[in-house]
Formats: structure tokens, C-alpha cells, sequence
């Protein structure tokens, strides 16, 4: 499973990281965010993506969700 | 449509309505709401400027900060966070500003303007978006400006909305510090900066307009760009809300005026109508927000957005001492020259914080 760590980064730049993962064929991801805007935003990209997402750890300023196609 | 589209749809729809309810209340012209021209309004009331016509404490940009403060702290969002290249977002609130007031408004103006009938305002949009594309182009290519952290405290993220509450103070008390000069507050006795609606509709209508904004994360630049590099239009459904509720009131109220001249506070020079929105477009991009999202994620204890606020009234101080701020005469030499250099510092940050 690739990881992938957004942590801090301002939008939309986790998103352009979890596509750019995506991209390179990437079917599991691990994606460790802290805004709650960057995890609807990732999420959202990962469901357009044909992805099914489950969210690990969901706090407000910390969340983990693996996406798996 | 899914249920979040109908929301921020409505959400438009409501901030587009306010607006032109707000020009109907005393505000200027197609001016409910804009991020950049209240805030150079601000940096007027506080003395920072000396241009007379733009002095005035904005009780909706009050508002706005302390109505995303409030609904971020009630959704358990409130968190101070920042250290992203703090500095340089400052300096590029500055330049943001510098491009927002060469057009003379924000994106957020710009729309008002559209449904309003300026003309000029739909060459802005489309500098505008060549803005947001050309930021996209650096977001493509791996800029970021770093991470931000989440500080132990969250002391940082109170300090901008505890200022604004002692601005709004200030304003409701009309304390006068010295009798002679005036002050603290200077207030514009003609022009835009007298043209307001009564304090407590401003301020409602900005803490009801922040609680909205919040929750949608309604986002100007965003909207564009989020097209763009994901074709995800859900930013966009609520740019399009603003323009329709703004355009169904300007015509019932007889507010609506299309063409190209004569419109309220606005120019019709084509190339920096252009130029200045295209450098509001890329340093927003650049800068993760529009002015208003800059100041909604103030309010949600973001320092970093905080910074690009302060910075944005700072650059407004400038914009008027320095002559760069255009006028409905149009803009000067300086703001010609400043709005280029603003465009060559945004383009040299694009390609310096590209990271492999």
C-alpha cells in the first residue's frame, strides 16, 4: 500500500498529491490529513476515481483514510 | 445535484441576494460585498491611507471574520495553525490587493459587478481566470508554499478576530481620541467610503454571510481552478448562486445598467480591467483562496490566511499613498507599473516554490 502524507499542506495541493498518486497507478492508498477541508476534498477526488474510501481516524485536526480501488 | 450543491447553491443565492440588498440599503454600487475595496476602506478609517473618499470601518468584513470564527468554533473546526511561508503570503496579500484594486474590486466584486451590468467586469473575469490557470500551471509543476503546523496554542488564532471586535468597538462607541485631528477612526464625509447601509444590517448580513461561507468554503478562485485541474464544478455552483440572486434583485430594484460606461466605480481600460483581476487569479491560486476565503479561514484560526488579510489592508495603505489604486478615470503610470511587477514577483514565487 503506498502512504501518502498531507499533513499541513493548504489546498488544493492534497488532492494534486493523492491524483498525482493515482495517476501513477496507485490502487491502495494510505493518506494521513490534517484540514477538514482537505479530507472532503480527497475524498471526494477519491470517489470520482472509481475509489471506495474508509476513513480510519477522524478527528478534527487529524484523519486517516485508505482508498482502495 | 446532490445535497451539498443544492446548499452552497443556496448559499449563493442568499450572499448574491444580500448584496444587492445591501446597495439598496446605502451601500456604493454594485459594492454589497467586496473583500478588497472594504478592507482598503478600513485601512482608510484606520488613518493608514489619506485618501478621504475610502475611509470606513466595514462592519461587514467584521462580520464575515467573526461569523466564520464563531460557526468554526461551535463545528470544532477553530484550530490556530500557520508557518507556511508566513512572510511571503503577506507580501502576496499585498500584491493581491494591488491587482484587486487596479480593476477597482475582488472576485467576489467582480460577480457583483457582472450582475449588476458592468461589462468591464466580464473582461476581468476572463483576466481572471487566466489568473487561476496560470497559478494551476504552478500547482501542476509542485509549488506549494510549505506545511503549515498546528500550534499547541490557540492564542494566534483569536489575536485578527479579537482586533476586528476592538475595531467594531470602536466604531459602535464613536470615541474620539483627538478632538483636533480625529481619530481613531476616520470616516469619509463623500465618495464610497460615506456610502453605507446602518451598522447593524452591515454587520448582520457579514456574520450571516461568514457563517455561510464557512460551511461551503465558498471560494472564488477555488471554483475556477477546482474545473480545471478536477472538473469538480461544486465551488462553482455557488459563483453561479451569487451572480443569479445578485441579477434578479439589481432588476427589480432598477439597479441593472448593462454596458461599458458609467458604471459605479468602475473603468473601462480593458487591458488592466484584465491584468489586474489576472493578478488577483494567480496569487489567489498560489495563496490556496480568494480574499474571501483568505478571511474566512482567519476567522477559522488560520494565521497564514490572517497574514494575506493583513497584508491585503497594508497593500490597500500603499495603493493609495503610493497613487496606484485606480480610479473610474482609470489607472495611473504607477498602478500600470505596480501591476506588472506584481505579476513578475507571482511568477518568480511560482517557479522558486516548486518542490520535486
Amino acid at each position: 500500500m503506498d502512504k501518502l502524507d498531507v499533513r499541513g499542506l493548504s489546498c488544493p495541493v492534497p488532492v494534486l498529491r493523492t491524483k498525482k498518486a493515482i495517476d501513477s497507478g496507485a490502487t491502495e492508498i494510505l493518506i494521513v490529513g490534517s484540514s477538514q477541508v482537505s479530507k472532503e476534498n480527497v475524498s471526494k477526488l477519491a470517489v470520482s476515481q472509481g475509489f471506495t474510501v474508509n476513513i480510519k481516524v477522524d478527528n478534527k485536526d487529524l484523519w486517516e483514510m485508505e482508498i482502495k480501488k | 445535484m446532490n445535497r451539498n450543491k443544492w446548499f452552497i447553491l443556496l448559499t449563493g443565492l442568499i450572499i448574491g441576494a444580500f448584496a444587492a440588498i445591501l446597495v439598496k440599503m446605502g451601500n456604493p454600487g454594485n459594492m454589497g460585498f467586496c473583500i478588497a475595496c472594504f478592507e482598503r476602506d478600513i485601512a482608510g478609517a484606520l488613518g493608514l491611507h489619506r485618501a478621504g473618499i475610502v475611509q470606513y470601518m466595514r462592519p461587514e468584513i467584521i462580520g464575515l471574520l467573526l461569523g466564520a470564527m464563531l460557526t468554526a468554533m461551535f463545528s470544532g473546526e477553530f484550530k490556530a495553525r500557520g508557518g507556511s511561508s508566513t512572510l511571503v503570503r503577506f507580501i502576496m496579500g499585498m500584491f493581491m490587493m494591488i491587482g484587486a484594486l487596479v480593476f477597482l474590486g475582488c472576485p467576489l466584486r467582480d460577480i457583483l459587478r457582472m450582475a449588476g451590468g458592468d461589462y468591464n467586469a466580464v473582461v476581468g473575469l476572463i483576466g481572471f481566470i487566466a489568473g487561476v490557470g496560470g497559478g494551476v500551471y504552478f500547482l501542476k509543476n509542485g509549488f506549494n508554499l510549505g506545511r503549515a503546523e498546528y500550534s499547541h496554542s490557540n492564542v494566534g488564532g483569536y489575536l485578527l478576530p479579537i482586533i476586528f471586535a476592538f475595531f467594531l468597538f470602536l466604531l459602535l462607541k464613536g470615541t474620539v481620541f483627538n478632538p483636533d485631528a480625529g481619530g481613531p477612526l476616520f470616516f469619509s464625509v463623500e465618495g464610497p467610503g460615506s456610502m453605507a447601509a446602518p451598522i447593524g444590517i452591515s454587520l448582520g448580513v457579514g456574520l450571516l454571510v461568514g457563517f455561510l461561507a464557512q460551511r461551503t468554503r465558498l471560494c472564488l478562485s477555488g471554483g475556477i481552478r477546482d474545473f480545471i485541474l478536477i472538473r469538480d464544478n461544486y465551488l462553482l455552483i455557488g459563483f453561479l448562486g451569487i451572480f443569479a440572486g445578485a441579477l434578479v434583485l439589481n432588476i427589480a430594484f432598477g439597479f441593472f445598467k448593462p454596458g461599458f460606461a458609467e458604471q459605479p466605480i468602475a473603468h473601462t481600460m480593458h487591458i488592466w480591467n484584465f491584468l489586474g483581476l489576472f493578478l488577483v487569479g494567480l496569487t489567489a491560486t498560489l495563496l490556496g483562496g480568494c480574499p474571501l476565503r483568505q478571511l474566512i479561514l482567519s476567522g477559522e484560526g488560520d494565521m497564514d490566511a490572517a497574514a494575506v488579510v493583513v497584508g491585503m489592508i497594508v497593500g490597500a495603505a500603499f495603493c493609495h499613498n503610493f497613487m496606484l489604486a485606480a480610479s473610474p478615470a482609470g489607472v495611473g503610470n504607477f498602478g500600470q507599473i505596480a501591476c506588472i511587477i506584481g505579476i513578475i514577483v507571482m511568477v518568480w514565487i511560482g517557479f522558486s516554490y516548486r518542490e520535486a
